[in-house]
């Protein structure tokens, strides 16, 4: 006891000298939110382990913590994102985005062109001389401007550096281009083409009290409008900002015909792939267990293994060797078409036969695991009931229909019903087999037919050539949470788990 | 139900046995062959090789542009470390859901099953910042680290693990530590010296999901790991493959073979628990 005692204080002590050192580096670089996190955790857990009262929950901290760092906070995040506009154009923060825009500016067609000479130094700096339209002259020198006169014994030191040709300009356009020479307040001398400089001045200005941009050119107001600042006559200024529009992402993904049309038939699909999933594994499976659970069957142990294999096989592997045999022109599948029937089949470029193709496979993924399960349940049902069938007159049939399928249920339902759901969101099969292609022709966000809900959130996400659209994504993943999550309600209410809960607690 | 049968009949059905065993085992016979066949193309490729060499696993070996038993590798000892921690992470929660009694047990129990239903791909998002903030502060945990990688997989060890373990933890006896404890145990060797032993096969079955999961985990592999000679096999085998069949066939082929051989290896050796841990654990719920 003593010793078990002696290690939880060591244990104890180490921990927070691990909390204090993160906190102290938290301190430094001034992110206060996560520092204040971080003391709340940390005197969480000095209590639940000092604390005899809070025993269970020293098992339960560990892993706790990993699922609240790493499934709840994304999870959170996540609502937060599909509230906002996040995206392509609507990137930056709104400071980075009014920065942007505050360093934009405009030539200055009345104030004329400046002519230059560039020099060279030892040192490989550039040193100006700037003639402006009235013909004073400037020295520029590392961003600053000096006026000087003729003679100055500035412009004499040029001399010793090496003036730059005009080939040289052009080699140097890049560095030059980058460079400004500030003349007075707000204005800036600037490379305008090989030949001058021009004088640039701000464009916009922001005023934080109001939250309006002013344009210094035009005297145009510009508002802040759901992540974009915005003139009266609605013209956008880009880069727009990452902002909070509310539930808009929804209402897009509900009302907008052009959204809501792809992602309807994404739904339908999503649908239909995860009942023709669970319907064909289940069924085969089921079949070949019953075949298989026959004692007078010869060879049985080498059936059940040999077909047990693919479920052996990682689905990744499996999905990826799949798609070189329903390669169209050199897949094997297509190989014996040809020889039997004369013509293959355009696997993965037809919406349909895609669809057939990835039935096909998730059907050799899943039927082991199916017929395992039945195997199972199968063994567990009483064979007094046949034998009370036979006696009875019952048809082998009508013992299926109302012994064996009746009781199985029972067992295999929820299973079912967990299958459902995982197909639903079946990413890697359907990414790694099709791409969801091929794509829906007049789809305003990218869609193909045989994207289900997971992968048509991964190209609006991460892939779309048209551009980001992190928060329409968000706004999808909640709802096949919205979807998965009542189905798994709906799953332990129906097997009863729930209340098995319920009665222990 | 099962009657003795005609020769017809068992014919009957040993027809359709062979034509699931055909359609089980041609995929894998296929990749076999192929793996074997040196022209390393989808071209002509027969049953079996015309003149089989080694020529494939090779260059999986020697590839540098494409580090493919690397990858395997890296796959391996991600899939080992994650399923050890995962285990034993479950088993202490699983542990407390099941032998004691404390505010929020009911709702712990369903949230954290509620929550790993939550599709996780555009988490991927932020738990790229947070692995990215992570990183500043202890370097050996940020982007592109195999250990920043195991982290972020270890925050699925709550939920329908621990839900699987808790349901086998239920059906040992309270009264083989209840007797351990009268002897003087505390409630941590009681549940060390006693319970995780028996328990063996259900931590079996965890590792083993566990493993095959983490193994084939493709979306936070490929945001989290930028580095080739980082990849797990699920990344990198895809990038190869993708769209180059015609010319990558037959080392394809070798690396599937190399690679599923350390699942179903473990699939082999842990396979009489799975079955039980599968029927008994799942359908208890």
């Amino acid at each position: 006891m003593e010793v078990g005692k002696l290690i939880k204080i060591i244990f104890l002590g180490v921990l927070n000298v691990v909390f204090i050192w993160t906190a102290l580096f938290l301190y430094s670089s001034q992110a206060y939110w996560v520092l204040l996190l971080l003391l709340l955790g940390a005197a969480l857990v000095n209590f639940v382990f000092i604390s005899e009262k809070a025993y269970p929950y020293r098992y339960l901290l560990p892993a706790t913590f990993f699922m609240v760092l790493l499934v709840v906070y994304p999870i959170v995040y996540t609502v937060y994102i599909s509230l906002t506009n996040y995206g392509t154009g609507n990137i930056l923060s709104k400071e980075q985005a009014v920065a942007q825009l505050q360093e934009r500016s405009i030539l200055d067609t009345e104030a004329g062109n400046y002519a230059y000479q560039a020099y060279r130094d030892g040192q490989g700096q550039l040193h100006f001389v700037f003639t402006s339209p009235g013909g004073e002259l400037f020295l520029g020198y590392a961003g600053g401007l000096t006026p000087v006169q003729e003679g100055d014994p500035r412009l004499v030191e040029l001399e010793g550096f090496t003036e730059l040709t005009r080939a040289d300009l052009v080699r140097a356009t890049n560095e030059i281009s980058a460079l400004s020479f500030s003349l007075d307040e707000g204005r800036q001398l600037r490379m305008r083409n090989i030949n001058s400089f021009g004088v640039y001045r701000q464009q916009y200005e922001y005023y934080p009290e109001r939250d309006e941009l002013l344009d210094l050119e035009t005297g145009t107001t510009y508002r802040s409008v759901q992540g974009y600042f915005q003139a009266p006559d609605g013209t956008r200024l880009t880069p727009g900002f990452r902002e909070v529009i509310g539930f808009q992402n929804f209402r897009k993904l509900f009302t907008n015909p052009q959204v809501t049309g792809p992602f309807l038939r994404v739904f339908v699909w999503t649908i239909q792939w995860a009942l023709l999933s669970v319907g064909c594994t289940f069924a085969v499976g089921l079949f070949l267990a019953l075949l298989l659970n026959d004692p007078h069957l010869r060879f049985r142990r080498f059936y059940r293994s040999v077909l047990i294999l693919p479920y052996a096989v990682p689905a990744f592997i499996s999905a990826l060797i799949w798609r070189g045999l329903f390669h169209t022109e050199l897949g094997v599948i297509n190989q014996i078409l040809k020889a039997t029937i004369g013509s293959g089949v355009p696997w993965l470029q037809d919406p349909v036969w895609a669809k057939v193709a990835l039935v096909i496979l998730n059907l050799w993924l899943g039927f082991p695991y199916m017929m395992i399960v039945c195997l199972g349940a199968l063994q567990s049902i009483n064979s007094e009931m046949y034998e009370a069938a036979v006696v009875d007159g019952a048809s082998t049939w009508q013992q299926f229909y109302h012994i064996t399928l009746p009781l199985l249920m029972v067992s295999v339902a929820p299973l079912l019903i967990a299958s459902f759901s995982f197909n639903f969101n079946n990413f890697s099969v359907i990414y790694l087999l099709t791409r969801g292609r091929p794509p829906i022709v007049n789809a305003q966000t990218p869609a193909g037919h045989t994207d289900i809900l997971i992968s048509y959130t991964y190209r609006l996400a991460f892939e779309s050539g048209r551009g980001v659209d992190y928060g329409l994504a968000s706004a999808v993943t909640l709802v096949i949470f919205l979807i998965t999550g009542a189905i798994t309600f709906l799953n332990f209410r129906f097997t009863g788990a729930l209340e098995e809960v319920r009665k222990n607690v | 139900m099962y009657r003795k049968h005609s020769f017809f009949r068992a014919l009957w059905r040993h027809a359709v046995l062979l034509f699931f065993v055909v359609f089980a085992l041609f995929p894998i016979l296929w990749v076999i062959s192929a793996s074997f066949n040196p022209a390393n193309t989808l071209v002509g490729q027969r049953l079996i090789p015309s003149n089989p060499s080694l020529d494939n696993y090779r260059e999986i070996f020697t590839s540098e542009q494409y580090p493919i038993a690397l990858w395997i590798k890296n796959s391996v000892v991600i899939g080992l470390i994650t399923s050890t921690l995962v285990v034993i992470l479950t088993a202490f929660a699983a542990y407390a859901f099941s032998r004691f009694r404390f505010k929020g047990r009911r709702t712990g129990l369903f949230a954290s099953l509620l929550i790993q239903v939550f599709p996780q791909m555009l988490a991927a998002v932020s738990i790229y910042l947070l692995v990215l903030s992570i990183g500043r502060l202890v370097p050996a945990l940020g982007i592109n680290t195999h250990a920043g990688l195991i982290m972020v997989y270890l925050g699925g060890a709550m939920g329908v693990n621990a839900w699987l373990m808790k349901g086998y933890f239920d059906t040992i006896p309270s009264s083989l530590e209840e007797s351990a404890m009268i002897d003087g145990a505390s409630p941590f060797q009681a549940f060390y010296m006693i319970i995780l032993p028996l328990a063996r096969p259900i931590l079996a079955v965890i590792f083993l999901l566990q493993f095959i999961g983490t193994y084939s985990e493709l979306i936070l592999a490929s945001v989290l790991i930028s580095s080739s000679e980082k990849y797990t096999l699920a990344v990198g085998l895809q990038l190869f493959i993708h769209d180059q069949y015609a010319s990558r066939w037959g080392v394809f082929a070798a690396a599937s073979v190399l690679g599923a051989l350390p699942i179903v290896l473990l699939f082999m050796f842990l396979q009489k628990y799975l079955v039980t841990g599968l029927t008994t654990g799942a359908v208890k719920g």
